[in-house]
C-alpha cells in the first residue's frame, strides 16, 4: 500500500490525479458575481460570438455551493466586501478567483474613499484581467491560462495526497 | 423641418415663470426668498431660508409645479457661509415651466422633508444626509444610504479627503511625498501662479 | 443595520434578498415582508455600488470628467457623455457653436446606445421570466452595435467619445457603411424577436396585471421614460425639451395605457423602432465638417501643427496639463436615457475643475419605487418588475 499513499504518489495517485485534472479544467463553472460594467461583458461571454460554453462553463451558477470559478468582475465598494467575503467562504474546494477589470484588481480609475483597491485585499486571487472594461476575448484568454494551469500543476486542481 | 413647437413652449413658459411666478414668489415671501440672476441654463433661481422651505414648496404645488425633479446638495466651503445648500428642481407638467429654489443652510438648520408631498423626495434627501450632513426634520428613514451604516464623516464635504479613511496614513510626510496626503482643493486656475525657479 | 419590520404583530415572515442574487438585475438587497408568498410591504436597500463618482469628478479637469460619467450607466455610456458635454457647453455658451456634424453623429450614436440598452432589457428581462432564447439572439444582435461603436471610439462599452465641444476624434470613413448594413439587418430580427416573446402565453400570463401604477403615483414617485410613458403620460425630455437637434428629426414618443409589465416590455420594442427611424435619418443627412468646435482654448489642437508651430503647442501643453476654465454659475441639463430624464446639475466656480457635479440617475427614483411597486404581488411578480423598471446599479448608487 506504501506505493499508492507514497511521498509523490504512485501509479494510481497519478493516474487519479491526472483524471481528476482533466476533468475539473474541462468543467470550470463561473459563479454569477457581476458588480458593474465588467458584467455587461461577461454576459457577452455567453452569448453566440464568444461562448464560453465550448470549453465547459456552460452554466453560470448563482449558488456558491455549486459554483468553482468565482469571477469578480466589476468594482468592489465598502458596502458590499463583507458580502464577497461570505460568498467566497460559501463556495465548495476548489475554487479559483478571477478579478476581472481594472477596477477589481486595483481599484482602477476610482483611487477614493468608496472603492476597495483591489478584490485581493478581501479574497485571494488568482489570475487578474487588465482592461475597462476588458474585451471578452481577454476573459477567454484568462480562463484559458486558468485551465492549463489547472491542467498542469496547480495545487488545488488534483488529488490530494497529503490532506 | 424643424419642430419648434415645443421648444417655444418652453420658452413661453420659462417667460410666464420669470414674469409671474418668482416676482409673487418673493412678494409672498418676502424676506424668506431673495432672487438670482440665472446663468447658462437660464432656469429662474431664488435662494429660499430652510425654515420656509416647506411652504415654498406648497406654494408652488398649488401654482402648477407638479413634478420635483431633483433634490441635491452642495457644499460651498470655504467660499461662504452658510457652507452647504440643498438645490430642489420644480416642473410645472405640461407647462413645461422650470424653477430652482436653493435653501443656504449651515449644519444646524434642518429644511423641512418634502417627502410626504412627493414620496420621491424621502431617497434623495437620505443621499444629502449621508453625503453632506444635512438633517431633515420630518423624515421618516434618515439612514445613510450610500455608504455603510457605520461610516464615519460625510464623504461629498469639500474638506473631507477625496481617499477617505487611507489619506489619513502617516500624517508626518510632508504633503508633496505623500501620496495619499488629505487635502482641500480651494485653489482653481484663476489665481495667479507664478512657475518655481525649481 | 437595515430596516428591519416589526413582525411580532401579524404572522408575516421577513426575507431579506440578498444584494449576490441572480434575479436583481446587479447588486440591489430587497427586504420583504411575507405572509405566505404575498409580500406586505418591500423595502429596497442599495449602496452596494457607491463609487464616489461625484467626489471624483471634482478632482478631475473638465474634460477628463468624461471618462468617469461614463461609467456611471454603464449601458448609456454615449448618452451620459452627451449630457455632461452638453450641461458644459451650457455653462460655456457655446452651444450654438458646436457644428452640425458632431450633433448629428450624437444622436446617432445616442440612438444606437439606445437601442444596445433596450436590448440587454428585453434579453435580460425575458432570462428572469424564464425565456432562455431571446438573450441569446439580443446579445447577437447587440454585438453588431458594439463592433460600430469599436470602429468608431475604438472601444466597445465606456468609450468616452465626447468631448466638450463636439466628438474626440472624427467618424471613420466607412460610418454610414457598417450603419447602413446593421440597419438593413436589424427591423427583421427585432421582428423575429417580438414574435417569439409578446405572444407567449406564459409571457402574457406572467406580465399582465402586475406592478401597475396610475399616472399620479408615478409622477409622484418621480419616475420617468418609459416607467411613466406606460400610464398614458407621454413625456420624453427629446420632445420637451430638444437638444443637439432632436426637433429636426421626425418621431413619435410610444405610449401605453395601462401601467403593468407588459406594457413595460412592449413599449421597449417600439421605442427601438422609433431609434431606427431616427438613425435613418440621421445617417441619410449626416454633413460634412468639423467634428469638434473651432476654438483652440476649448480644443486640443491637431497633432501635425503641435509639432510645428509653438502657438499649437502651448495651447496643447495648457489643455492637458490644466484644462480649460469655465465661468461661475449652475446648469441644470437633461438628456433621455433609455431609463428615463438623465440629468446633470453642475455648479462651477470659475476653475478649471467642477466644484460640483449632481447626477440626477432615472434608475434612483424607479428603485425606491419599488417601495410602492412590490406590495400586493406574489415572490415570483417580484423578478419581473424589478426587471421591469430597468435599473443600472451604478446609476443608482453612483
Amino acid at each position: 500500500m506504501s506505493d499508492v499513499f507514497g511521498e509523490d504518489g504512485g501509479f494510481v495517485t497519478t493516474t487519479v490525479d491526472g483524471f481528476l485534472r482533466w476533468a475539473k479544467s474541462n468543467s470550470v463553472w463561473p459563479l454569477t458575481f457581476g458588480l458593474a460594467c465588467c458584467a455587461i461583458e461577461m454576459m457577452n461571454l455567453t452569448s453566440p460570438r464568444y461562448d464560453l460554453a465550448q470549453w465547459g462553463s456552460e452554466a453560470f451558477r448563482a449558488s456558491p455551493r455549486q459554483a468553482d470559478l468565482m469571477i469578480v468582475s466589476g468594482r468592489l465598494c465598502n458596502k458590499m466586501v463583507p458580502v464577497a467575503r461570505q460568498v467566497y467562504e460559501q463556495m465548495a474546494e476548489p475554487k479559483w478567483v478571477v478579478a476581472m477589470g481594472a477596477c477589481a484588481s486595483t481599484g482602477g480609475i476610482f483611487d477614493n474613499y468608496a472603492v476597495v483597491q483591489g478584490v485581493d485585499n478581501v479574497i485571494p486571487v488568482d489570475i487578474y484581467i487588465p482592461g475597462c472594461p476588458p474585451t471578452p476575448d481577454a476573459v477567454i484568454h484568462a480562463i484559458q491560462m486558468l485551465r492549463e494551469r489547472i491542467q498542469g500543476n496547480d495545487p488545488k486542481g488534483g488529488l490530494k495526497v497529503n490532506a | 423641418m424643424p419642430n419648434t413647437e415645443m421648444i417655444d413652449r418652453a420658452n413661453a413658459a420659462r417667460e410666464k415663470v420669470n414674469t409671474e411666478i418668482v416676482p409673487a414668489l418673493l412678494e409672498a415671501f418676502a424676506d424668506k426668498a431673495e432672487s438670482i440672476a440665472p446663468t447658462g441654463d437660464l432656469i429662474p433661481q431664488v435662494f429660499v431660508k430652510p425654515t420656509a422651505l416647506l411652504d415654498v414648496a406648497l406654494w408652488l404645488k398649488d401654482r402648477g409645479f407638479n413634478m420635483l425633479v431633483d433634490v441635491a446638495g452642495a457644499d460651498y466651503y470655504p467660499k461662504r457661509d452658510p457652507r452647504f445648500e440643498v438645490i430642489y428642481h420644480f416642473r410645472q407638467f405640461p407647462a413645461l415651466g422650470m424653477i430652482r429654489v436653493r435653501v443656504r443652510c449651515t449644519e444646524k438648520d434642518q429644511p423641512h422633508t418634502l417627502s410626504h408631498i412627493w414620496p420621491m423626495a424621502d431617497a434623495p434627501e437620505r443621499e444629502v444626509y449621508d453625503q453632506f450632513g444635512v438633517k431633515f426634520t420630518g423624515h421618516p428613514n434618515l439612514k445613510r444610504i450610500l455608504n455603510p451604516d457605520d461610516w464615519e464623516g460625510h464623504p461629498l464635504r469639500r474638506d473631507y479627503p477625496l481617499r477617505g479613511p487611507r489619506a489619513l496614513i502617516n500624517l508626518d510626510m510632508p504633503a508633496e511625498l505623500n501620496r495619499f496626503a488629505a487635502f482641500v482643493d480651494d485653489e482653481h486656475a484663476n489665481t495667479e501662479k507664478k512657475p518655481d525657479g525649481k | 443595520m437595515a430596516q428591519t419590520f416589526d413582525t411580532h404583530e401579524q404572522d408575516t415572515m421577513q426575507l431579506s434578498i440578498g444584494p449576490h442574487h441572480p434575479a436583481t438585475h446587479g447588486v440591489l438587497r430587497v427586504i420583504l415582508e411575507l405572509n405566505g408568498e404575498i409580500i406586505v410591504k418591500a423595502a429596497p436597500e442599495t449602496g452596494f455600488l457607491h463609487t464616489g463618482i461625484e467626489k471624483t469628478a471634482e478632482n478631475l479637469t473638465w474634460n477628463q470628467a468624461t471618462a468617469v460619467v461614463d461609467r456611471m450607466d454603464y449601458l448609456n455610456s454615449i448618452g451620459n457623455n452627451v449630457g455632461y458635454c452638453l450641461a458644459v457647453e451650457k455653462l460655456l455658451g457655446i452651444t450654438d457653436r458646436i457644428p452640425e456634424r458632431a450633433n448629428v453623429a450624437r444622436v446617432i450614436l445616442m440612438e444606437l446606445q439606445r437601442i444596445t440598452s433596450h436590448l440587454v432589457f428585453l434579453g435580460t428581462g425575458a432570462l428572469d421570466l424564464g425565456a432562455m432564447t431571446p438573450i441569446f439572439w439580443t446579445f447577437d444582435l447587440r454585438e453588431h452595435i458594439l463592433d460600430i461603436f469599436e470602429e468608431v471610439t475604438g472601444q466597445r462599452m465606456n468609450p468616452s467619445y465626447m468631448r466638450v465641444g463636439g466628438l474626440a476624434h472624427d467618424l471613420p470613413e466607412h460610418f454610414k457603411e457598417i450603419v447602413n448594413n446593421f440597419l438593413k439587418i436589424a427591423p427583421g430580427k427585432m421582428q423575429d424577436l417580438k414574435n417569439l416573446i409578446l405572444g407567449h402565453p406564459i409571457f402574457k400570463d406572467r406580465t399582465i396585471g402586475v406592478g401597475k401604477i396610475s399616472e399620479e403615483k408615478a409622477l409622484a414617485l418621480g419616475l420617468t421614460g418609459h416607467n411613466l410613458r406606460i400610464t398614458g403620460n407621454d413625456y420624453d425630455v427629446r420632445k420637451y425639451y430638444p437638444y443637439c437637434g432632436y426637433e429636426n428629426y421626425d418621431f413619435k414618443v410610444p405610449t401605453r395605457q395601462n401601467g403593468d409589465l407588459n406594457d413595460r416590455i412592449s413599449i421597449r420594442f417600439d421605442e427601438i423602432d422609433e431609434s431606427l427611424k431616427i438613425i435613418k435619418q440621421g445617417i441619410d443627412n449626416l454633413p460634412d465638417g468639423r467634428h469638434i468646435i473651432e476654438d483652440r482654448k476649448l480644443v486640443l489642437p491637431p497633432k501635425e501643427e503641435v509639432k510645428q508651430s509653438m502657438e499649437a503647442l502651448i495651447h496643447h501643453f495648457k489643455l492637458v496639463q490644466q484644462g480649460f476654465e469655465v465661468p461661475a454659475g449652475e446648469v441644470y441639463q437633461a438628456v433621455e436615457s433609455p431609463r428615463g430624464e438623465l440629468g446633470f446639475y453642475l455648479i462651477s466656480d470659475g476653475g478649471n475643475k467642477p466644484m460640483r457635479m449632481r447626477v440626477r440617475g432615472p434608475a434612483f427614483y424607479a428603485t425606491y419605487a419599488l417601495g410602492t411597486l412590490l406590495p400586493g404581488h406574489y415572490v415570483g411578480d417580484m423578478v419581473g418588475i424589478i426587471a421591469g423598471i430597468d435599473p443600472i446599479f451604478g446609476e443608482v448608487d453612483r
